[in-house]
């Protein structure tokens, strides 16, 4: 069977906005499908008519061979039936049941003894197992968010949904959530589709990235590929760091990280987590230009390429740069683009401060 | 004697309350979660018997269900017996009643629910039947208990609409609001002074306990 999710919808608030969405997401190629946009933009809308909530006004959506909803056949199948798992911002735990009770709440299918065992399965598999005798209103933020994700992924859904996930935790929690939170949705083997409007949750859990805006899809991709060249400047609006770089950790200095990009290494503020794989991100504003070979600078990363591309944005010049492959945008006035003669060809050196640079997690 | 009068009063109540609970919880749970404009309508009509005054209800039960009506020949005939005058006439009577008492408290709850707890089930799998009992009922309980209590305890006082509908017939329709009355008609006041008495512990209570839940929080059934 061929692991897809379509959708095409729209769905009209009276009196309010119009959302409609479309997008074809191959399951198999990506995990993690991010819906990223800002407040209002309509992710969830889609999520909801996604997991059967709400019924859009007109549309379709089909995962795999299944047509879930078709609004010109009259076709609506019901949550029940849908078999996904749904994470809520707010968790939404049973209150009248305590740890297990929530996490059995949708095995009553099963024979007692298998929903006992797949209780402590799912437990042990997110680390909450010393939780499973206690309620529910005595549980952190965060043991509640992992026992929100265990209740979801114990009926073994085809599909995961997630609603802001971390969004209703304390900064800290949060953080160190993330990447938790990945090892968990990759470790499950079960396609995700996460709603968030944190730009670095969209980094740290995502493989690819879904950008709705103004109540449409404006742009599909993996990762890194939107954020470095978003298709138009509502998606640059949105998703705001221009440069997402693949990194990998090389050594750790006082309260710094070292990591490794293409052939350069770049110093950044070390967020705490970093293991193995990471993202390097920084906006183009905060990137500095000079004419190939630069002097001696404070700025800790220095990154030497060539134009390769050159786009005017009223009083700014937009400059994009290919160093040894690695793709540097950066922003500069008129003047100094004029002064410095940037055109496609020009050798440059990139200079970025070590405070500009926030790593992003992305697990071992 | 009043022992009589308290088992008719007793049961008459109890039936009312289990009827209320079978009816006004699917009700309540409609006004709850319904997104339909003439809503308030519904909601009126349910509220009608808080401001009747119950002698207007009795009218129209006898006037609707009596033996000249249509629909009093045909009770008469499924039962055996006219409306007025019949234990089941009070039963139908009262139900009607005390719909407010019942139906406001388990609407006011079930609307407490936290939607999202109702869709989290749906994605679960569990039914919407299923999860009303799995989870609506559970989480809206006190109101439930609140709702019954009050139908009860409220069935229990009735006079008016018992005179109306029910008469007075011993055994039958003599209610222990009817034998107070009765007694004090009769002069007897030293009897009056026991059913009023008895009547007043009864409905105090029955408030008392509603009070006591409404303090309570939920119901834990797991403890640690």
């Amino acid at each position: 069977m061929e692991r897809a999710l379509t959708f095409d919808l729209e769905r009209r608030f009276p009196g309010g906005p119009t959302v409609r969405a479309r997008a074809e997401l191959d399951l198999a190629s990506a995990r993690v499908t991010v819906l990223f946009g800002p407040s209002g933009s309509g992710k969830t809308t889609v999520l909801r008519a996604l997991a059967g909530l709400d019924r859009p006004d007109a549309g379709s959506i089909r995962f795999g061979g299944e047509t879930w909803f078709d609004s010109a056949t009259r076709t609506f199948v019901t949550p029940q039936r849908r078999g996904i798992g749904l994470v809520f911002q707010e968790h939404a735990l049973f209150p009248h049941l305590g740890v297990a009770g929530n996490l059995g709440y949708g095995l009553g299918r099963l024979p007692r003894a298998e929903r006992e065992a797949r209780i402590r399965d799912v437990a042990a598999r997110l680390g909450i197992t010393e939780l499973l005798g206690r309620r529910t209103d005595a549980l952190s933020g965060g043991e509640k968010q992992r026992v929100a994700l265990a209740r979801a992924l114990a009926p073994r859904p085809r599909l995961l949904l997630l609603d802001e996930p971390l969004s209703a935790l304390d900064a800290p929690t949060r953080e160190a959530l993330r990447g938790e939170l990945r090892r968990t949705l990759e470790g499950s083997g079960i396609p995700a589709i996460v709603v968030t409007h944190d730009r670095a949750e969209a980094l740290a859990l995502g493989d690819r990235l879904v950008v709705l805006a103004d109540g449409g899809v404006r742009q599909v991709g993996p990762v890194p590929e939107v954020f470095g060249a978003p298709a138009d400047a509502a998606v640059a609006r949105v998703v705001g760091t221009e440069n997402v770089l693949r990194a990998r950790l090389v050594r750790r200095e006082e309260g710094l990280a070292a990591v490794r990009v293409g052939p350069f290494e770049l110093i950044g503020l070390d967020p705490g987590g970093l293991e193995g794989e990471a993202f390097a991100c920084f906006r183009a504003e905060e990137v500095l230009l000079e004419e190939a070979p630069g002097h001696d600078s404070s700025a800790r990363n220095v990154l030497s390429g060539e134009v390769a591309s050159r786009i005017e944005e009223g009083p700014l010049v937009r400059i994009a740069i290919d160093c040894a492959g690695v793709r540097v945008v950066a922003l500069v006035t008129r003047a100094s683009a004029h002064r410095l003669g940037l055109a496609p060809g020009k050798r440059v050196v990139a200079l970025v401060k070590a405070p500009a640079v926030r790593l992003v997690p992305r697990g071992p | 004697m009043d022992a009589a009068a308290l088992r008719l009063s007793l049961e008459l109540a109890a039936l009312t309350t289990v009827a209320l609970l079978a009816l006004g919880l699917p009700v309540a749970h409609w006004l709850a979660v319904s997104r339909w404009r003439a809503k308030f309508l519904v909601e009126a009509v349910v509220a009608l018997p808080l401001v009747l005054p119950p002698t207007v209800l009795g009218f129209y039960l006898l006037h609707g269900l009596g033996p000249r009506s249509p629909l009093g020949r045909a009770w008469e005939s499924v039962l055996g017996s006219p409306f007025p005058f019949s234990f089941e006439g009070l039963l139908v009577a009262s139900i009607l009643y005390s719909l407010p008492f019942a139906v406001q408290p388990f609407a006011a709850a079930l609307s407490a629910v936290d939607p999202r707890l109702v869709e989290a089930s749906h994605a679960l799998g569990v039914s919407r039947l299923a999860t009303f009992f799995r989870v609506s009922l559970p989480i809206a309980r006190n109101g439930v208990v609140t709702g019954a209590v009050l139908a009860f305890a409220h069935t229990l006082g009735e006079f008016g609409v018992v005179l109306m509908v029910g008469g007075n017939v011993a055994g039958e329709t003599r209610t222990l609001s009817i034998a107070l009355y009765d007694h004090v008609e009769a002069l007897e006041y030293g009897a009056a002074n026991r059913t009023a008495a008895l009547l007043l512990a009864i409905s105090f209570a029955v408030l008392v306990l509603v009070h006591a839940l409404q303090r309570r929080p939920l119901l834990r059934w797991n403890g640690r």
